[in-house]
């Protein structure tokens, strides 16, 4: 499904600032696999997001999706295989645009876009189905503006925005954490049933430790831009909070460091 | 009262002919956020195609388009010069509005050239018919209007307007924001030439320094129609945009009624017509932002005191 291969990512490269955001990682992800990353602040999970949708071009390493190398294919096009939720909930609609009209955007994902009408009555309908399994009533709002909605229904509408048309891979960027812990339970909800109803091959980051182990089938741990610790299905089952922060411990040698890092 | 409601249709019948160049500006600064400053140059350009042509002995229809034509080859140039040039966007513009000054010389061959006796889109009509004239310009520019709303609704029409409120979000579901912000110029300029072929051949003539100041005047449209008419939807801002062209050539036909202004003020009524709009929606907001506060706090404190 996705593998990467030896992937290196430096930032301001050769000065005093320079940052290594990736060193060496290799991961591969297999249709369906659920997979919570977490890790420090600064450990290169976001680079790693960016590097993998197309945002970023690493340094070094390779990019497959469905074993087609797609290193060198910009994020517009990649895009086709990929669906996003990013941490802000401004990050992903269009404020000035209706719920309808941004539905029908994301409805065109990784297709041309030409000079046929994009809210047609049949994909209303479809639209007006689709935020209906979100519970939360926007499809009663289908004409008004994202931009007077709440981060949570935002949230929930980029959520639905990037999974409706049944990507590839679902890239998952602590996409709960700009909300407030209600808000951020509806979000975890609809994310756990969308991607289980869609079996979505899904990386999800996130700083809230008991969601990483009681979400998905696996967890990776990242630091100071490695892979540290991938926990298969069969351990990951037995995980507890405590167990996982002992063995990030031991292999970093240093505590795992965020202040937004909720333990459960 | 005769002469007033000659100088009010004269007013209304710019104000419509300009609109295709306000709504051009309405294109780039409002749905795209890119300040375009190609349009004092691409103004003349569709000027000059048209006066050019209608000379040599060509249709004026077949002027008309060739100058629109050249209107899009001008904005889809300062688009490349933004999206892959990646060069700054109200630099793309000047450079090409600073180019097209030349080139504009080029295809007049002289400063200015005379319309005068020739056959134009208008057809020659008696002065006391001239309401009927009046009332086709406005048809047109109505279904320009619509054909304009229409294409914002469709899926390319989408992704245009995404690209200018938020890039990052309509980049990462497969549009190519470089595309969309390069057609998006182009089209804004193809209007704005088609406004400067329909005025050089309604006043008679073109001149290399008729699009002087029309980014000026553009954004006063787009201000003062968002102002008195709202912007709420597409079809809504579109027709505020045709409007405020129009309220912009009343107040200016007004204000040159006034004594000791001269017809050259006529730039610096516009500026201060646009700072005044720009200013005081603004100024209100805080003002009423902060007498709302000091409520608040009076309420606040009177609270307190009664404790
Ligand atoms: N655009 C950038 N320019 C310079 N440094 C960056 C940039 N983005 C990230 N970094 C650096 O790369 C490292 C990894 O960042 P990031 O991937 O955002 O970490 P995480 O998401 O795990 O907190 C950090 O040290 C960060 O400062
Ligand atoms: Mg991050």
């Amino acid at each position: 499904m996705l593998r990467l291969t030896n992937i290196y990512k430096l930032f301001n490269p050769g000065t005093v600032d320079e940052k290594t955001a990736l060193a060496g990682i290799n991961l591969q992800l297999n249709p369906g696999d659920f997979v919570t990353v977490i890790g420090s602040n600064g450990a290169g999970k976001s680079t790693l997001m960016n590097i993998i949708s197309g945002a970023m071009r690493p340094d070094m390493g390779d990019v497959l999706i469905d074993n087609q190398n797609v290193t060198q294919m910009p994020e517009f096009k990649r895009s086709i295989f990929i669906g996003r939720v990013f941490q802000d909930p401004m990050a992903g609609t269009a404020p000035r645009m209706t719920i309808e009209e941004n539905l029908a955007m994301a409805y065109k994902r990784g297709q041309g876009r030409g000079l046929r009408l994009g809210v047609t009555r049949r994909r209303r309908e479809m639209f007006r189905e689709q935020l209906a399994r979100l519970g939360i009533g926007l499809e009663n709002r289908l004409r008004a503006k994202v931009g007077l909605l709440s981060g949570g229904e935002r949230q929930a509408l980029s959520l639905l925005m990037a999974t409706f048309t049944n990507p590839r891979i679902l890239l998952l960027d602590e996409h709960t954490a700009a909300l407030d812990p209600a808000r951020a339970d509806l979000i975890t909800r609809l994310t756990e049933t969308i991607v289980r109803e869609q079996r979505l091959t899904t990386l999800m980051v996130t700083h809230n430790m008991e969601q990483a182990i009681r979400l998905g089938n696996r967890l990776i741990m990242m630091d100071k831009g490695r892979i540290i610790l991938d926990i298969d299905p069969d351990k990951k089952k037995s995980l507890t909070v405590e167990r996982l922060l002992g063995e990030f411990e031991q292999i970093s040698g240093h505590k795992l460091s965020d202040d937004r890092i909720v333990l459960g | 009262m005769q002469a007033i409601w000659t100088s009010m249709s004269g007013s209304v019948e710019a104000g419509l002919l300009y609109a295709l160049m306000a709504l051009g500006v309405y294109i780039t600064f409002r749905i795209l956020d890119f300040p375009d400053l190609t349009v004092d140059g691409s103004f003349t350009t569709g000027g000059a195609i048209a006066a050019v042509m209608i000379n040599a002995g060509y249709s004026p229809w077949l002027a008309t388009a060739a100058a629109l034509a050249g209107g899009l080859v001008a904005g889809s140039l300062t688009g490349l010069l933004h999206a892959k040039g990646k060069i700054n966007g109200l630099l793309s513009g000047i450079l090409m509005m600073i180019a097209l000054y030349s080139i504009n010389l080029r295809i007049l061959g002289r400063p200015n050239m005379s319309l005068l006796g020739m056959d134009t889109i208008f057809p020659p009509i008696e002065r006391d018919r001239r309401w009927m004239l009046l009332i086709v310009i406005a048809v047109v520019i109505v279904i320009i209007k619509l054909l304009i709303d229409a294409f914002l609704k469709t899926d390319l029409g989408l992704a245009l307007r995404a690209t200018g409120d938020n890039a990052k979000m309509i980049g990462s579901f497969g549009a190519n924001t470089d595309t969309t912000k390069i057609i998006g110029v182009s089209l804004s300029n193809g209007l704005v030439a088609l406004s400067g072929a329909v005025i050089a051949m309604q006043q008679g003539f073109a001149d290399i320094s008729m699009g002087i100041g029309m980014i000026v005047i553009g954004l006063a449209s787009v201000i003062i129609g968002e102002a008195l008419f709202g912007a709420k939807t597409v079809f809504r801002a579109t027709l505020a945009v045709v409007l405020g062209s129009i309220v912009y050539r009343i107040v200016v036909a007004l204000a040159l009624r006034v004594d000791w202004l001269e017809s050259s003020d006529v730039k610096l009524i516009t500026a201060i017509i646009v700072i005044i709009a720009l200013v005081v929606p603004t100024a209100s907001r805080s003002w009423t932002m902060k007498k709302q506060a000091y409520k608040r706090s009076r309420e606040l404190a009177g609270s307190e005191a009664g404790r």
